[in-house]
Order: structure tokens, then C-alpha cells, then sequence
């Protein structure tokens, strides 16, 4: 499926900023799900200081923000080839080691409420059919709510709060999974949403390590394994590596943020 | 003293002799007269206070700044030991290396099962954001302060090996500027290596590690945590010594893809940063997001290869304690070689086995936390009081994998000058290292710590040890 992605950022100041960083992982790679056609970067109101790679072959783009500016935006937009691979990435790997994605962070610790969720695994080597009977019951017992928790709430505090968006949901399966001693990573991208084109924000996943399989996907928030409408940005343990801007800027300017995403065949 | 001393002594044998590196010394000293040795030492008080060589002491309010006593007599080691240490020192430098390469890119280590994966995964100085990159010559610990101890005529230990930020090279460069402006005779009577040539060494080897994409010659500078820092001195010295900026987290930003600072005549771009800032502090970009000690956005430069930053981070690894136990199979892992310096016997009171035999002999040894440094946090058994022991036993039970511990080693004594005369104490002694694409380079000597406390093992300058001029000998 050719999908057509426009995707832009907005930052708002309610002050001139006088030194600040965007650093943008908005750049798709080509994988066994994905190819990517043509890609572009557009911003507005800062510069590209560099490209790098990260620890998680993330494509990262470094901006500072215009000195002085009041509105920075950064638009990633492209088309993007999706297969049809039945949510498994395969056994491809980066240099992070598997064992890696066992280890909890702030955001995916286990509590009590993950630990309980988690005994619904048996076996470490990961079963399909236990991870999606998880999945199933994370989304019942975290239902679909916007404004229910914010992009810090951790994963146990979403549990506990029983409403979220899809970060929380991806971070708590990600958590009871590693809690199993099972390998996990965040995905961040894009879904096609079949009825619109204007589509509400990027969206999040979750990727396990299944042994035989390698890396199979889980979108918890739509319960399924993503298919050819689901389009891969970046990974990490937890949303904060994942994220597709991670900002900081120095003074007292307020920040606000407005995301406008179109995506179509 | 009543009885004979059990300590090896590196000036006087047992047997009333001296050692022979230091005859010439020793022929010298009994000619002084007491009393002008006393002004000397008074003298060199005063030339401490003059060059501001002072250092801060954390969680002493009262004593913030404090000079680190000075000793007049030096500790001389002689060519043939030198060579066996620098070997032994080289060798175990190359080998932290490799496995700090290895450790960020395939892990061999353990895949060949030679640490136990967990000691690694769970390790908070593993730093995520170091795999898959690659510094310039494969060089993570640029400069390195080797701890050693001796018991014995040719036992020699290292201690820890200080790969992560070793300080205390501006009291090896100082102390030997006042014992060659106190008794320039001495140096002409005696045939010591120079270690002046420190600074420039050093600038030269951090310009070695310039960047893939530095084209030019390579702008050097250092990166302080400020004025409130113990080792503020040192920065300060250190870049006047080199010639390079001193600079904080607020004068860099990044312009052009690089990290550059503020100058006078605009921006001025820097390619190879010595940061005295810890990993934790160094990138609020990327680390900790409330750090005002870091520059925004550095691991990105580095990662896109556009700043080398010295020591590398993540570095810290290499020092935990728990992976130190392990330093000889790293040697012998990466270079095939037998280790060339012993390391201390070390129970990781992780393992059930090894916590049981620290529970049960505490008294006797030392305990130290795996992430430890400068004598924080430590436990000295045989010096330990009922409840001192007693409190520490609890720490142990409640998270033994926070410590290791060894046996309490009879280090070595130099004298130092005291009002009767000459009287023993312990020492220790930290080699500065410097590694670069080049090779490694260790200066002659180091810095040789004192406990001035008579019977005293705790040389830490935070926990009141001096320091002694340290002479290697030409052959």
C-alpha cells in the first residue's frame, strides 16, 4: 500500500525564544515492512543543525530555533510503500543488544498493577496467542480516553488512572512484557485511520521479541498486529527514546504544541 | 617504635638499611639540619596557599576550602620497578578499552560468557546512548589515574583503575615545582624523570582525538562544572597549563552543527571537549533534562561525529567495581595476555556465597559500594567501631549487589617528616595515563597519596591524606 504522509509540528512561543533545540526522529527508514519512496523535512522558523543516528538506528535531525522566533515548524512529509508482513519485523537487529529491551525504564517500571499483568505469560521465549490475550485485556482495562494521563504518566500510573491514549497503552504491555523477562521496544509512526484523512495525532506500538519469529508488532490501542496501514518512525524502550521531537530551550517562553496529520493512499 | 614494623618500607628495610633508590636521597638527608627542613616545609605551605592548590571537601560546611598537606619527603621508585609498572599499566589500559568498544558494539565478552550479561544490563553506568558509536581510534578513556598499592619489594596491586575522570594531576605537576624551587640540589644529586611535560603531552593527545569531520588544526578545551566543583582548581590550572579555554555549559551552544563558545570575536567552534561534567549532567538535551551544568544537544554532535568529547561517555563502566573483579579476564579476553598486574581479591557480595564469607569477616576487610569513588560510602573493618559495623551489616543485607569487598591489604610505607625525625606511613600511588589514536603515554611517577595518620590505610585526600613528590629514577 503507497501511502502519502504530511505530517507538520507546530511550536508556539508566548515569548521570543532566544536559544532552543528540536530534535526530530521524523524520518522513516526502509525496513522489511516499509519502503520508503521519497521523504522531505521542512522547517520553518529554525534551522537543520545535523543529521545523526542513533543507538536505535533512529534517523535524527538536530534544529535550533530561529534566536528570537515565536513559532517554530516542522513539517516531515513523503510517500512510504507499506508491506503486508503480518506485524513481524523479522529477526533484523541493530547494536542493541536483545537483552536490552529487557531492562525496565522510569516510564516502563513494573508495580504491583504490571506485575499482576504479567502473569499472563508463561513462558519467555514469547507465545502470539498469551500477548494478545494481553493486549486484549490492557485495552479493557485501560480503555481509549484522551486526557486521562500526560506524556510523563509511566506505565503503572496509567494502569492505576484505567484510561489512556496509545503511549500508555504500548508502555504498559511493553512493561508486563520485559516484567515476563521477554524483550520489548516502543514503536512511534503513523496509522492510516480507514474513514479520514486529517487524522488525530502520530500514533505508538509496541514491538516483542518472540523467539523463532524475531520482532513481531502489537498495536494495543486498536488490538491488532499493525498491518500495511502502519508506517514505522522510531524505536526505543519507552516514548521518551521513540519520540518523534524531544525540545528543550533555554528562558522563560511558554510552549505550546499543535499537530496537523494527513495521510492517504 | 617497640616493635618492627610488619609494613614494607620503601626508604628503610627491616633491617636498618635503606632501599637502594634511596641512598643518594637518604645520604642527603642526614646531612640536613632539622630545623631548616621544618622552614622548608612551613615554605612550601606558603607556595601552596600563593598557586591557590586547594581542593573542596563535600558535606564540610565549615572547612569548604582546604589545602592538601604536603610531605617533603619524596617517594622514589627506581627504573627497573617503573618499567614493570608502566608495562603493567599499559597493557590493562589497552584491554579497558577494547572492552569498553566491545561492551557499546557486539558484546563478545559475554557471548563468550566471560561476565555475566546482568552485570552489564542492569548496570546504571551502562550508557544507552553510547551503542554503535564509535569514537575516534576506538579511545573511550582518554586519560586514566591507575590506583596502585605495593605490600612487598615486587607486589604491586591496582586498586581501581579510574577511567572515567582520575584527578589529581595538578598535585603531581605542583608538588614537583615545589620540591625543585625548595631543594634544586636534590635534583641534580639525583636523576629524576621530568613530568613537566604533562600539560603539553596532554594537549597533544586530545588533539590526536579530533573528529572525522574536523578539518584543521583542532581547538581543545575543557568543560568545567564551575567555581563549586572539588576539582575546580585543576580545570582552571590544567587550561592555563595547556593553553585552551576553561569553559561551563552556558558559554557552548551548538552553531553549524557543532558545539562552539562564545569568544569575544563571536563563536569559535571546539573539537575536542575534556568535560570534568559527569555523564548524568553532560546533555539536558539528552540526559537529565533539569542539568544547567551540560550542553544541549552534545551527544547529537558527537553522534554525527562533529566533537570528540574526552573521557568518552558511558566510560564509567569500566570502574564499577563489581567489573574491576573481572579486569584480569578482560585483559586476558582482549589481549591474549596474562594480566601483568594483579588485581585485589574481590567478593561480590552479589553472589550468595561471597556475601556470606564479607557477613561473617567484616572486621577484617574493606567494603566498598560498586559505584564509589574517593572514599565515600566506605567501610574499613579493622578501623570500623561495634556500631559502625553493625549499621554497615545492614546496608549489606539490604542490597549486597551495591558492594564488594576485599581483604584489608598491609599497603607500603613511605616516611614522612615529623617532628622526631622520620616516621612510616602508608601510601598509594596514580600514574596519569593518556590515550590517544596515537598510543599511550604515562607520565614517570604520579601521584603518590599519604595517609598522615600513623597506622592509617586511607589515603583519600577528602578523608585527610597528603601527597608526596613521586621520582622515577633514570636508570
Amino acid at each position: 500500500m503507497k501511502l502519502s504522509i504530511s505530517h507538520t509540528t507546530t511550536y508556539t512561543y508566548d515569548a521570543p525564544v532566544q536559544y532552543g533545540l528540536q530534535k526530530m526522529r521524523l524520518t522513516p527508514v526502509s525496513d522489511r515492512h516499509q519502503t520508503v519512496l521519497n521523504w522531505n523535512l521542512a522547517i520553518e522558523g529554525g534551522t537543520s543543525e545535523l543529521t545523526c543516528i542513533d543507538q536505535y538506528q533512529n534517523h535524527c535531525t538536530l534544529v535550533q530555533i530561529d534566536s528570537g522566533a515565536t513559532r517554530v515548524s516542522l513539517t516531515a512529509s513523503g510517500e512510504v510503500e507499506t508491506h503486508s508482513s503480518d506485524g513481524i519485523l523479522g529477526k533484523i537487529y541493530g547494536s542493541a543488544p536483545l537483552w536490552h529491551f529487557k531492562q525496565t525504564t522510569d516510564r516502563t517500571k513494573a508495580g504491583s498493577g504490571i506485575a499482576e499483568l504479567s502473569r499472563m505469560i508463561s513462558t519467555s521465549t514469547g507465545d502470539l496467542g498469551e500477548l494478545h490475550a494481553l493486549s486484549n485485556t490492557i485495552l479493557e482495562a485501560v480503555p481509549y480516553r484522551n486526557g486521562a494521563t500526560t506524556v510523563t504518566t509511566t506505565a503503572e500510573e496509567a494502569l492505576h488512572l484505567a484510561g489512556g491514549v496509545c503511549q500508555d497503552h504500548a508502555q504498559i504491555f511493553i512493561a508486563a512484557v520485559r516484567h515476563a523477562e521477554i524483550p520489548a521496544r516502543y514503536v512511534s509512526g503513523y496509522l492510516m485511520m480507514d474513514d479520514r484523512i486529517d487524522q488525530d495525532a502520530s500514533h505508538a506500538w509496541a514491538e516483542v521479541h518472540i523467539d523463532g519469529l524475531g520482532w513481531v508488532a502489537f498495536d494495543v490501542s486498536n488490538g491488532i498486529s499493525p498491518d500495511e496501514r502502519y508506517v514505522r518512525l522510531a524505536t526505543g524502550r519507552d516514548s521518551i527514546d521513540a519520540a518523534p521531537v524531544t525540545g528543550l530551550q533555554l528562558g522563560q517562553a511558554r510552549e505550546t504544541m499543535d499537530v496537523s496529520l494527513q495521510i492517504q493512499q | 617504635m617497640d616493635t618492627k614494623p610488619i609494613h614494607f618500607d620503601e626508604m628503610l628495610a627491616a633491617e636498618g638499611s635503606v632501599r637502594a633508590p634511596y641512598h643518594a636521597y637518604e645520604a642527603w638527608f642526614s646531612k640536613q639540619n632539622p630545623s631548616r627542613l621544618k622552614a622548608k616545609s612551613k615554605d612550601a605551605e606558603a607556595f601552596f596557599r600563593r598557586t591557590g592548590i586547594t581542593f573542596n571537601v563535600y558535606g564540610k560546611e565549615a572547612a569548604q576550602e582546604r589545602l592538601i598537606p604536603f610531605d617533603l619527603i619524596p617517594r622514589i621508585i627506581s627504573s627497573r620497578e617503573w618499567t614493570k609498572l608502566a608495562k603493567g599499566i599499559e597493557q590493562r589500559v589497552r584491554a579497558i578499552n577494547m572492552f569498553l568498544y566491545d561492551i557499546y558494539h557486539r558484546q563478545e565478552i559475554l557471548r563468550a560468557g566471560i561476565i555475566p550479561t546482568d552485570l552489564i544490563a542492569k548496570n546504571d553506568a551502562f550508557l544507552p546512548q553510547m551503542i554503535g558509536l564509535t569514537p575516534p581510534g576506538d579511545v573511550y578513556t582518554h586519560i586514566v589515574g591507575t590506583d596502585i598499592v605495593r605490600t612487598g619489594e615486587d607486589d604491586f596491586y591496582v586498586l581501581e583503575d579510574n577511567a572515567r575522570t582520575p584527578s589529581g594531576v595538578s598535585y603531581m605537576l605542583e608538588n614537583r615545582e615545589t620540591m625543585l624551587q625548595m631543594f634544586p640540589e636534590l635534583f641534580s644529586q639525583n636523576r629524576v624523570k621530568p613530568v613537566s611535560d604533562y600539560p603539553k603531552n596532554l594537549r597533544k593527545s586530545l588533539a590526536a582525538c579530533a573528529p572525522p569531520n574536523c578539518t584543521g588544526k583542532p581547538t581543545v578545551a575543557i568543560l568545567t562544572p564551575g567555581i563549586h566543583n572539588s576539582a575546580y582548581f585543576e580545570h582552571s590550572f590544567l587550561a592555563d597549563q595547556m593553553g585552551v579555554e576553561l569553559v561551563e555549559g552556558h558559554d557552548l551552544r551548538v552553531v553549524d552543527g557543532h558545539i562552539a563558545m562564545r569568544t569575544t570575536k563571536g563563536h569559535k567552534q571546539i573539537d575536542v571537549l575534556y568535560r570534568r561534567v559527569d555523564d548524568d549532567y553532560l546533555d539536558p538535551l539528552n540526559f537529565r533534562p533539569d542539568s544547567m551544568l551540560g550542553v544541549p544537544g552534545i551527544m547529537d554532535v558527537y553522534r554525527a561525529g562533529n566533537i570528540t568529547i574526552t573521557n568518552a561517555p558511558g566510560t564509567g563502566i569500566a570502574d564499577d567495581k563489581a567489573i574491576y573483579s573481572y579486569i584480569p579476564d578482560i585483559v586476558e579476553f582482549y589481549t591474549g595476555e596474562k594480566a601483568i598486574l594483579r588485581n585485589v581479591e574481590t567478593y561480590r557480595c552479589a553472589e550468595p556465597d561471597a556475601l556470606k564469607y564479607v557477613l561473617d569477616n567484616l572486621a577484617e576487610l574493606v567494603v566498598k559500594e560498586v559505584h564509589g569513588s574517593g572514599g565515600y560510602g566506605m567501610l574499613v573493618g579493622p578501623a570500623a567501631s561495634k556500631k559502625e559495623l553493625a549499621d554497615f551489616e545492614q546496608k549489606l543485607r539490604s542490597n549486597p549487589a551495591n558492594y564488594i569487598a576485599q581483604p584489608t591489604l598491609s599497603l607500603s610505607t613511605v616516611p614522612i617528616f615529623v617532628k622526631k625525625g622520620l616516621s612510616p606511613r602508608h601510601v598509594d600511588l596514580r600514574p596519569f595515563v593518556l590515550v590517544s589514536p596515537n598510543g599511550i603515554e604515562i607520565t614517570p611517577g604520579g601521584l603518590t597519596r599519604v595517609a598522615l595518620q600513623e597506622g592509617s590505610l586511607v589515603v583519600n585526600s577528602s578523608q585527610g591524606g597528603g601527597t608526596k613528590d613521586t621520582w622515577v629514577l633514570e636508570e
